[in-house]
């Protein structure tokens, strides 16, 4: 199916997020969508997929202008979204998932269907597990035939590649390069230049809401994308990494025991200097969240002693800021706004709103963050969100924990998250932190700590290790020498 | 522009309420337009039915503008009839203890201050079940509503019954002294109504303009993210209950003192109810809270007229109200839906 944009806008607010955009989608193939986080990819895919309207514009499929508006309505001109979280039933089987969504009767010919895409994809999927019991990965999985089966001659993938393993990864690429010789029409959008390199027929750039340039035939040069996705900026020096220096002693473990209703820490005993950025490596689940949640006192160990400070650690306290992975559900009220934020966050009892107005004008320029001071953070993009919420921690904070700084996040954004994490560093604060992406906890821990099977290693000094040793640790290779 | 647009919902409501209510009407053969002409003025065509609508008015206002506070922490409180039952239930224990000559200004403010502590803490039972057993405010503010009834009839037919027999139109009254002052000759107590704008007053200045009032609001929209930012979510929402059960108990104190004169079997009478469905139409937005009181009430009142006048029973008013709430949630739903999309 070819789809053809033709001037389509939409704005949230004062914030326009695609602005007279025109684009056309050939059949049978791969399209890379390419652009930094805010500029506006999932925007122009929700209104394809209907979850969006459009302010203005049209879409045509094979020359035929159609009405969009509705998730309904594109499915039914045959457009179907992979969203960055699968929009699933847990308790369902995979069957039940489908037939529930598939509007197709006769419950034989779907699991025939089903076991037809599972095939000539190459999915492993066992169609009676519940959805609970996948992996992230397979659950796009899932999605992607559950579509097919709908009918959907267009696949749309929002950032596909987060959250999944490698082999899922190449499972995932293979099945696309399929579904695309089928005649089908494949947007793949990502930050991820590589994957675009890898994967897709021609690319399209998105910077600040329009259009860069024209779609292009792949390949590109890199450095071409790379002007395209950041204009100038890509131009500017990256800032080096600079070392810190632990400064005392800010925790203390003795025969900590830390328990969550599946994992089970220690017990070991730590000591944990002031001033450093500590990484935690490892693979996801493997008890990063537990151990940043009992830093932070919000979990207390089944066992032993933590002190902050030379204090005993007895609840969340204020001066340890824990931002959690799900930002929009647990770390900011998303239909308040930034000034409503920095009043809940500083304390007057009567504040009449202009004190927290010119900080919040103060924190905009400082992070860079693309918001007018009343928007409602549910309205900013993925990066500016991600800023706003290092902007509202305050600068009495000792220590901040985050799992996943910049996750989803570009690379332009990824690194300005971690300039002021560095920044704040540097004047003092102590930052723990974890990440599924080896390359930053290399790049940017002062001291790591590897998680594995049920234990964590000693504190490492980040200069001992190389990626590949560090890789090795993760996977258990030699992680007996380490252990705490 | 804005403005029409937030308008938008509560006309497309009041039309088609209009319109429900109408045929609901015409089915039964009624004359809508005199009924309607009835319901929406009946209450303001002589004095002593305007002092029956502002009688109405001051403890629905009490209930609806606790609610503004407790929906605003996202906590549903229908237990606010049973809230407003034990108010009145514990300001005549209060009131009980009066001898003649007594200072009668003492009693009333501790029989008011008794009410409103006792609808708190009915209240309280119900935030702290809530978070301590994870059980439903809206099943534990229902279930409580039955045994604070059980508890008034228990006290009118059982300790506080008249001598010799127990009525229905409740315990023995009060002293005459104990009633408050009505003005002139009209039933209207200048006390509760000034009580209740005196508290819709506070609780405004609370929500919209002091720190509380907005850790409240961010309590209720996520309690997650209001914690990682400092707030003390679970107290914000107790102490949103609690406020909000007081408020409710006064009004059952304010009836006893001002409206019975007496413990009665049915005190709270569905106003509780009624400031739910207040509450609901407005989405609990305090700002309206005055203009919707006084619409329903002028309803509620003008309705009693409708079988003197028309042979209609006063129920129908209900039945618009009902039609209203309902209209205005889905009208209301249905914007949402448009504009997200």
């Amino acid at each position: 199916m070819h789809i053809s944009i033709r001037n389509l806008c939409k704005a949230f607010g004062n914030v326009v997020a695609n602005n007279d955009i025109s684009v056309d989608f050939a059949a049978g193939q791969i399209h890379g969508i390419l652009g930094e986080n805010g500029a506006g990819k999932s925007t122009l895919m929700k209104m394809l997929s209907g979850i969006y309207t459009l302010d203005s514009g049209a879409v045509a499929i094979n020359g035929n202008e159609v009405l969009l508006g509705a998730p309904i309505r594109s499915l039914q001109v045959g457009i179907g979204m992979v969203g960055q979280d699968p929009l699933d039933i847990p308790v369902f089987t995979i069957l039940q998932n489908i037939a529930a969504g598939a509007q197709i009767a006769g419950h034989t010919q779907i699991a025939d269907s089903f076991a037809a895409w599972n095939a000539l994809l190459g999915f492993e999927l066992q169609p009676h597990l519940r959805i609970q019991q996948l992996t992230v990965g397979q659950r796009q999985q899932v999605e992607i035939i559950r579509l097919l089966i709908t009918g959907s001659q267009v696949l749309i993938l929002d950032e596909p590649t987060t959250g999944i393993s490698a082999a899922q990864k190449d499972a995932l690429f293979g099945a696309l390069r399929t579904i695309a010789r089928e005649g089908k029409t494949v947007l793949f959008v990502t930050h991820k230049l590589d994957e675009v390199a890898a994967l897709c027929d021609t690319v399209t750039v998105l910077r600040a809401g329009s259009l860069v340039g024209t779609q292009a035939q792949m390949p590109v040069a890199k450095d071409v994308i790379l002007q395209a996705m950041f204009g100038d900026r890509s131009a500017q020096a990256s800032f080096t990494v600079g070392h810190h220096h632990p400064n005392g002693t800010l925790w203390h473990l003795n025969d900590v025991v830390m328990q969550s209703a599946n994992l089970r820490l220690g017990p070991f005993s730590q000591e944990i200097a002031a001033g450093q950025i500590i990484g935690l490596a490892g693979l996801e689940g493997s008890g990063q969240t537990l151990y940043l949640q009992h830093l932070a006192g919000m979990r207390l160990p089944r066992s032993g002693s933590i002190r902050f400070l030379n204090r005993q650690l007895v609840g969340a306290r204020h001066d340890a800021v824990y931002l959690p992975a799900d930002r929009l559900h647990e770390g900011i009220i998303p239909s308040m706004s930034l000034v409503e934020h920095v009043q809940l966050l500083h304390k007057h009892l009567l504040d009449p709103g202009q004190t927290a107005r010119q900080k919040v004008l103060q924190l905009i320029r400082d992070y860079n963050i693309k918001a007018t001071p009343d928007i409602a953070l549910e309205l900013l993009s993925g990066g500016n969100q991600q800023r706003a919420m290092l902007a509202l921690i305050p600068e009495s904070a000792r220590v901040i924990l985050v799992e996943h700084p910049t996750r989803g996040l570009d690379a332009y954004s990824a690194e300005s998250i971690w300039h002021r994490l560095q920044e704040r560093c540097t004047r003092g604060t102590t930052v723990v932190f974890f990440s599924a992406d080896l390359e930053e906890v290399m790049t940017y821990s002062d001291a790591i700590i590897v998680f594995y099977g049920g234990s964590l290693s000693r504190i490492l000094d980040r200069d001992t290790l190389t990626e590949q040793s560090l890789a090795r640790l993760i996977g258990g290779v030699g992680f007996a020498e380490v252990m705490q | 522009m804005n403005n029409l647009r937030l308008a938008r919902a509560p006309l497309i409501a009041i039309l088609v309420a209009l319109l429900m209510t109408t045929i609901v009407l015409a089915t039964t053969d009624a004359e809508a337009i005199s009924a309607f002409t009835v319901m929406f003025s009946g209450a303001l065509t002589s004095p002593s039915r305007v002092a029956d609508m502002v009688m109405l008015a001051a403890p629905l206002l009490l209930c609806a503008a606790g609610l503004s506070i407790s929906f605003a922490a996202g906590q549903y409180n229908l237990g606010i009839e049973g809230q407003m039952t034990v108010g009145g239930v514990i300001s005549m224990a209060v009131l009980r203890q009066y001898a003649d000559g007594g200072n009668v200004a003492v009693y009333w403010i501790i029989a008011l201050l008794a009410g409103a502590l006792a609808g708190a803490a009915w209240a309280g039972v119900v935030a702290l079940l809530k978070q301590y057993t994870r059980v439903s405010e809206i099943f534990v503010g229902l279930g409580l509503n039955f045994v604070a009834l059980g508890f008034s009839l228990y006290m009118v037919f059982g300790p506080w019954k008249r001598p010799g027999v127990a009525s229905m139109s409740g315990t023995e009254p009060l002293p005459d002294s104990l009633w408050l002052p009505v003005i002139g000759t009209t039933r209207v107590t200048l006390i509760t109504p000034l009580v209740a704008v005196i508290v819709l007053a506070l609780f405004w200045f609370l929500l919209r303009a002091t720190q509380w009032g907005l850790e409240v609001r961010a309590s209720g929209l996520s309690q997650p993210a209001s914690r990682r930012l400092g707030v003390p979510a679970v107290r914000r929402m107790i102490q949103a209950m609690l406020v909000c059960g007081a408020a409710a108990g006064l009004a059952g104190a304010l009836q006893v003192l001002g409206v019975y004169h007496a413990l009665v079997p049915n005190l709270a009478s569905g106003i509780g109810f009624m400031g739910l469905l207040v509450a609901l139409l407005i989405n609990a937005d305090i700002r309206f809270v005055a203009p919707l009181v006084l619409l329903f009430a002028v309803l509620t009142a003008g309705s009693i007229q409708l079988p003197l006048s028309l042979s209609i029973d006063s129920s129908i008013s209900g039945v618009f109200q009902g039609f209203l709430v309902l209209a205005m949630i889905v009208a209301r739903a249905f914007i949402s839906i448009k504009e997200r999309a």
